[in-house]
């Protein structure tokens, strides 16, 4: 059956590159080994491939357009291909987008690339372009900065609950832990607490209080890459597919003076409400979940926004380490970016990436007790878009 | 008077580094210029704005006047910001921050007489404008 609505809609295979500090390839060379990676694990060809998405953010490498030159490099000439973007969330966008092709059967398996080649700027140079995704008329000009937005609300958070610069160390600290075992992170080192408590240790140098380095995402180059599928190819094509359970979307305002709070991020919570009834789950039937930890402030949030915590209480579930690979909800157990790295448009693909693998049983030393249905949360600027993914094994 | 092909590109002074140069509310520069931060009304719903607007969303009027921000609002949040992007190195440190005024917000920064240590979320601030060291304008936070 093409499209229709009762038709379901699955991941067929998944791939990712190695997040590094600098890729020693262009663009197109970065696309392909997440391609390559995702053609691996399955039966399909390209020739099965009838579109492409690309997504990515803007101004880090100079190609205009980049889905016409990443088609024509990963052979997916002359099918269909579009370019997608959503600053940070540009790979759940992506994944939306294949969602509503296949389900309105235009297409029937289309290939989701995200990437982004990060290291071709300077850090002070992706300070300012990423700055330049919030609002350039009205905040650019006071000197914006993603980590200062971030940390703004991490203030208000710690004023409105008591959350502390130990909770979010607890944060880093757990990321940490399965940074060390991912092989596809950048950072792989451990850290611990004590490196925040050590004033002369990078860790806990202050970025934009009262985030330090250690609450922050390292810059990375990486591609991740999504093959969504009708049910009929999926079954045709994959032993394992794992099924798109729910989706949801939403957006705030970009200038921070358009909304109610900043203890957490309204199109988050808006778009896991959509994606939770479209699944007919709640937040306690969630089994392991990747949030947007950007900054550690960020996965708390999340906590909070995606229901595993009251609002209020995300302290209390890091400190409790339920969110650790054993717990009630485990987070984050591949790293999150604060380990894995963030390669914007590859971030989304990847966050889905890991959830896929853990529905499969696939996820290897970081895989947390048979998982039924997993979550995605994956944010664009400071909070501006909320992209929520409910994925199912069956 | 303004000549023929004159371009209005106002909105350039407007912060350490703009990244606007016209805009249908230059005017704000004007008052800014003058002394005064001002957001914008809708003349038809009465909608009010900051940061202004030169159209009104909720009832799609362009027909907009200018008010005076006066008074105090309470501070939402702020963070003190030890590295900089490209093009504010020299502004190092400073303090950004949001306030709430009831029927609106303002995003801006702390003036740079006030020490960060004395700031708390919720303390009344008012908002000033304000002229940088390189001759630009903008506007920033006092405690009111």
């Amino acid at each position: 059956m093409r499209g229709g609505r009762m038709s379901r809609i699955a991941i067929i295979a998944v791939g990712q590159s190695p997040f590094v500090r600098q890729y020693p390839g262009s663009i197109r060379e970065l696309a392909f080994e997440a391609f390559r990676d995702c053609l691996h694990e399955t039966p399909l060809t390209r020739k099965d491939i009838d579109a492409s998405i690309v997504c990515s953010a803007p101004e880090y490498d100079r190609q205009r357009s980049p889905a016409g030159v990443i088609a024509e490099y990963l052979g997916l000439n002359p099918q269909a291909a579009f370019y997608v973007e959503s600053l940070c969330s540009s790979g759940t966008t992506g994944l939306r987008l294949a969602y509503a092709l296949v389900k309105a059967g235009l297409h029937d398996v289309v290939a989701v690339i995200g990437f982004q080649k990060m290291s071709e700027i300077s850090s002070s140079e992706s300070q300012e372009r990423m700055g330049r995704g919030a609002d350039i008329q009205w905040e650019s000009p006071f000197g914006t900065m993603m980590p200062a937005y971030y940390a703004m609300h991490a203030q208000a958070h710690m004023a409105a609950y008591g959350t502390t610069l130990d909770d979010l160390a607890r944060i880093r600290v757990k990321a940490a832990t399965y940074g060390q075992i991912n092989p596809k992170a950048v950072y792989r080192k451990p850290v611990t607490s004590d490196m925040f408590a050590d004033p002369e240790h990078i860790m806990a140098r202050t970025v934009s209080t009262p985030l330090r380095v250690g609450d922050c995402c390292a810059n990375a180059d990486g591609s991740a890459c999504l093959i969504v599928a009708s049910e009929e190819k999926a079954r045709a094509l994959c032993g394992k597919p794992v099924w798109i359970l729910g989706l949801g979307s939403a957006t705030a305002s970009v200038n921070l003076s358009g909304r109610d709070s900043l203890t957490g991020l309204s199109a988050a919570r808006q778009a896991a409400q959509q994606a939770y009834a479209m699944a007919g789950v709640g937040p306690s039937d969630i089994d392991v979940a990747g949030v947007h930890d950007c900054f550690t402030i960020a996965e708390l949030m999340a906590c909070e926004d995606l229901g595993f915590a009251e609002p209020g209480k995300g302290r209390e579930l890091i400190a409790s380490r339920d969110t650790y690979r054993e717990g009630r909800i485990p987070v984050n157990v591949d790293g999150g970016l604060l380990s894995k790295g963030h390669p914007i448009g590859a971030t989304g693909g990847s966050l889905v990436r890991t959830i896929v693998l853990q529905l499969r049983q696939e996820a290897g030393e970081m895989q947390v007790d048979s998982p039924e249905i997993g979550l995605v949360h994956n944010i664009g600027g400071v909070g501006l878009y909320g992209n929520v993914a409910i994925l199912g094994r069956s | 008077m303004p000549k023929k092909g004159d371009i209005d590109d106002r909105f350039k002074r407007f912060g350490t580094v703009s990244f606007t140069a016209i805009s249908k509310t230059n005017d704000f520069v004007a008052h800014l210029e003058e002394g005064r931060v001002c957001g914008t009304a809708c003349r038809k719903c009465g909608a009010v704005f900051f940061p202004p607007r030169a159209d009104c969303c909720h009832c799609v009027s362009s027909d907009m006047k200018w008010f005076e921000i006066t008074g105090t609002g309470k501070l939402v949040s702020f963070s003190k910001l030890t590295f900089a992007p490209l093009g504010f190195e020299a502004d190092v440190p400073y303090c950004i921050a949001l306030l709430d005024y009831g029927s609106y917000k303002i995003f801006g920064r702390i003036a740079d007489a006030v020490d960060p240590a004395d700031l708390a979320v919720g303390m009344p601030m008012k908002t000033v404008s304000n002229t940088l060291p390189n001759g630009q304008r903008n506007y920033v936070f006092e405690i009111g």
